[in-house]
């Protein structure tokens, strides 16, 4: 782990190569890698026995998912009023989580579908594993909504469905809204994602050695054989699966941010909100997913397709999205002094100096505002240990950011008569916590049983994919093309 | 067609070391004016299309037909409560064509949730797919299909199809392992 933190062989080969090999675009697979190696070393993370890491790991997250099962079946069976909820704070940690847990999602549109349309290469080495990250982080953030509106057994309301009572939903309300924006968001990316899966399910069939593998590969493999008549619709399905999902992530937080925005709370009643959230959003689910990511690409082996100038790449993307939102809590105390408004005044002052003075201090002006500074300096993008700082207080940093836009909104209205202070409970904390546990247990599920790398995508990456990649011109033009050991 | 043994002609298959082997293959069997072939590799090859003579695929036909169908639908499961079934005043605002705005994102969400399984069915169907059986499974070699393997078959439908001239065609292209695959 040590020697890999700050990738001494490739720093090395920079400096030492000639001026005309360093405006050389960097490999996207590093040392030369052939078809057949990317194959091997993702399948074989799959077909490998469990190790005994892994079980270990799973038994404790799965352990951590169980009780917040148990939580969840205690406030179904009581009522809410197992949460610290009460006058004035309604909302607190349910819907912290439900929007940290839908914010985290939105990075894996982001790598798979914004950087596809934008012809980001790198992006083939993550989008596979980001995307299942969305897909559980969504599952994770359902659970709020679902369960806060207390009789579960009503949620069916939800839906715009014929009943005797003869009554609809209004159409009209940002909750509403909320409904189909996640729903679609949950739909649309585990079609997108099962459509990447097939080629690389494909793969795994074809090396499946049990009967059951063979079996269960094939079915979902759905007889695919990489015909280009095949590969001709499926990349027009691809290519229109993202330019659909495009909008769509966009849209998503947006309409979570309407819920708040649509109100005439002091700190929500903004403008702002939509493209604050959405940057938020994208920048929290790229620290998740390189906490995910680090991790996997040391325990697998995997430096040569996941490479320190990917590391750096999200590194950027974490800085740029970090920018926009410092941006946004600036401009909102500018707009709240600008405004004139008292009571706007008073909600930012009381942020900063209330009695959550240090979740701002701490979550949003360090962990969100200072730490992602860090990446400024390559350096600190190159060095594995100070990513993963940084992606851990994002992690936190943006938990902290929805709970003081929450209840740091809601605790100190209008009147002082009606001011209050949110207590969490057991439950809710159980409730957060069991939720990490379901995800992190979805996703060793996810790395044990299905690839975590798009094989079919990073070949593409690699220089003798494309057509025109020419061996034999190749070895005459080792600087230009790659070098003839490519193929050996 | 039959093999001396009683099998049924399926193709005339070859292996192609690399994607630019491959490339250069389709654009002779375009030239001989085949029409009834295909290429197999474990990832789409850029410019692939061009060289077998396909035009784009009219999949996005079918998206945009899928997005309208969801377009009008929210239309309908939107303004069909809130103006005939179900009027409801919330905030004093009026439930007509006067708020569309705020009906806005749900005809927004239905379009793409449509537009997506239009996009996801369709590539399954125009492919034939889910089909568990082809006769291409049937040669040992093309498992590589899904790793490192570049293929074409020329199919023995093909009106132009012979025995000789496909071998000769694939031999003269740089095919290996040349084959006839088996139907059944």
């Amino acid at each position: 782990m040590a020697n890999e933190s700050t990738f001494p062989e490739v720093i090395a080969e920079e400096a030492s190569s000639s001026p005309e090999a360093r405006i050389q675009r960097q490999p996207l697979v590093l040392n030369k890698r052939n078809f057949s190696w990317i194959t091997e070393r993702i399948t074989g993370v799959v077909e490998q026995r469990a190790p005994r890491w892994w079980w270990v790991t799973f038994t404790f997250t799965a352990t951590i998912a169980s009780i917040g099962l148990f939580c969840l079946g205690y406030q179904i069976s009581t009522g809410v009023g197992t949460w610290g909820l009460n006058h004035p704070v309604g909302w607190a940690w349910d819907i912290t989580n439900f929007v940290f847990w839908i914010g985290i999602g939105h990075a894996g549109t982001l790598i798979s579908a914004i950087l596809y349309l934008l012809r980001q290469k790198w992006r083939t080495s993550i989008n596979r594993s980001a995307e299942a990250m969305t897909l559980f982080a969504v599952m994770c953030a359902a659970i709020f909504p679902g369960i806060h509106v207390g009789r579960v057994w009503m949620a069916w309301y939800l839906a715009p469905l014929p009943n005797n009572y003869g009554i609809w939903p209004n159409f009209r309300s940002p909750l509403m809204w909320d409904v189909f924006a996640v729903s679609t968001y949950f739909t649309v990316s585990v079609l997108f994602w099962y459509t990447g899966l097939v080629p690389d399910l494909a793969t795994l069939r074809d090396r499946s050695t049990t009967k059951i593998k063979k079996f269960l590969f094939g079915i979902f493999a759905l007889g695919w054989r990489g015909g280009n008549r095949q590969w001709r619709h499926y990349e027009m399905a691809y290519l229109l699966l993202a330019g659909l999902s495009t909008p769509l992530v966009l849209s998503v937080h947006s309409v979570v941010s309407f819920d708040f925005a649509t109100s005439v709370l002091p700190t929500w009643h903004t403008t702002i909100f939509p493209p604050y959230f959405v940057a938020g959003a994208i920048f929290g689910g790229f620290a998740m997913v390189l906490t995910l990511m680090l991790p996997a690409r040391a325990i697998f082996k995997l430096h040569d397709v996941i490479t320190p100038a990917h590391v750096d790449k999200m590194a950027k993307i974490i800085l740029l999205t970090g920018s926009f939102v410092a941006y946004a809590y600036a401009m909102e105390f500018f707009m709240a002094w600008y405004s004139g408004n008292q009571y706007e005044r008073f909600a930012f002052y009381n942020r900063v100096l209330g009695p959550y003075w240090w979740y701002w201090w701490v979550g949003m002006f360090f962990c969100n505002f200072i730490s992602p500074q860090l990446f400024w300096f390559r350096w600190c993008r190159r060095n594995v240990f100070v990513v993963y700082f940084v992606c851990m207080c994002v992690n936190a940093g943006m938990w902290y950011e929805r709970f003081i836009i929450i209840v740091g909104g809601l605790h100190r209205d209008f009147l002082p008569s009606s001011w209050g202070i949110f207590h969490a409970t057991w439950v809710d904390i159980w409730t957060f916590i069991g939720t990490l546990g379901i995800f992190t247990s979805l996703f060793l599920l996810f790395v044990r049983f299905l690839p975590l790398i798009a094989m079919s995508e990073v070949k593409i990456v690699v220089p003798e994919a494309d057509p025109h990649y020419d061996v034999d011109l190749a070895s005459h033009h080792p600087v230009g093309a790659g070098g003839m050991e490519r193929n050996q | 067609m039959r093999t001396p043994s009683g099998h049924k002609v399926y193709a005339m298959a070859a292996e192609y070391p690399t994607p630019h082997a491959l490339y250069e293959a389709a654009k002779a069997v375009r030239d001989a004016g085949f029409k009834r072939w295909d290429v197999y590799s474990p990832f789409p090859i850029h410019g692939m299309d061009d060289a077998m003579g396909l035009g784009k695929s009219w999949l996005s036909a079918v998206v945009l037909a899928g997005g309208i169908t969801g377009l009008l639908t929210a239309v309908i499961l939107e303004f069909g409560p809130s103006w005939i079934l179900y009027p409801l005043i919330v905030h004093g605002k009026p439930y007509t064509w006067r708020t569309v705005p705020a009906f806005f994102p749900i005809m927004f969400e239905a379009t793409v949730l449509f537009s997506a399984f239009a996009a996801f069915f369709a590539w399954q169907i125009m492919n034939g797919l889910p089909r568990w059986y082809h006769p291409m499974f049937n040669w040992e070699r093309f498992k590589r299909v899904s790793n490192d393997g570049f293929f074409l078959a020329i199919e023995a439908r093909d009106p132009r199809f012979t025995e000789i001239e496909a071998r000769e065609l694939l031999e003269r292209t740089g095919g290996q392992h040349i084959t006839i695959v088996h139907e059944d």
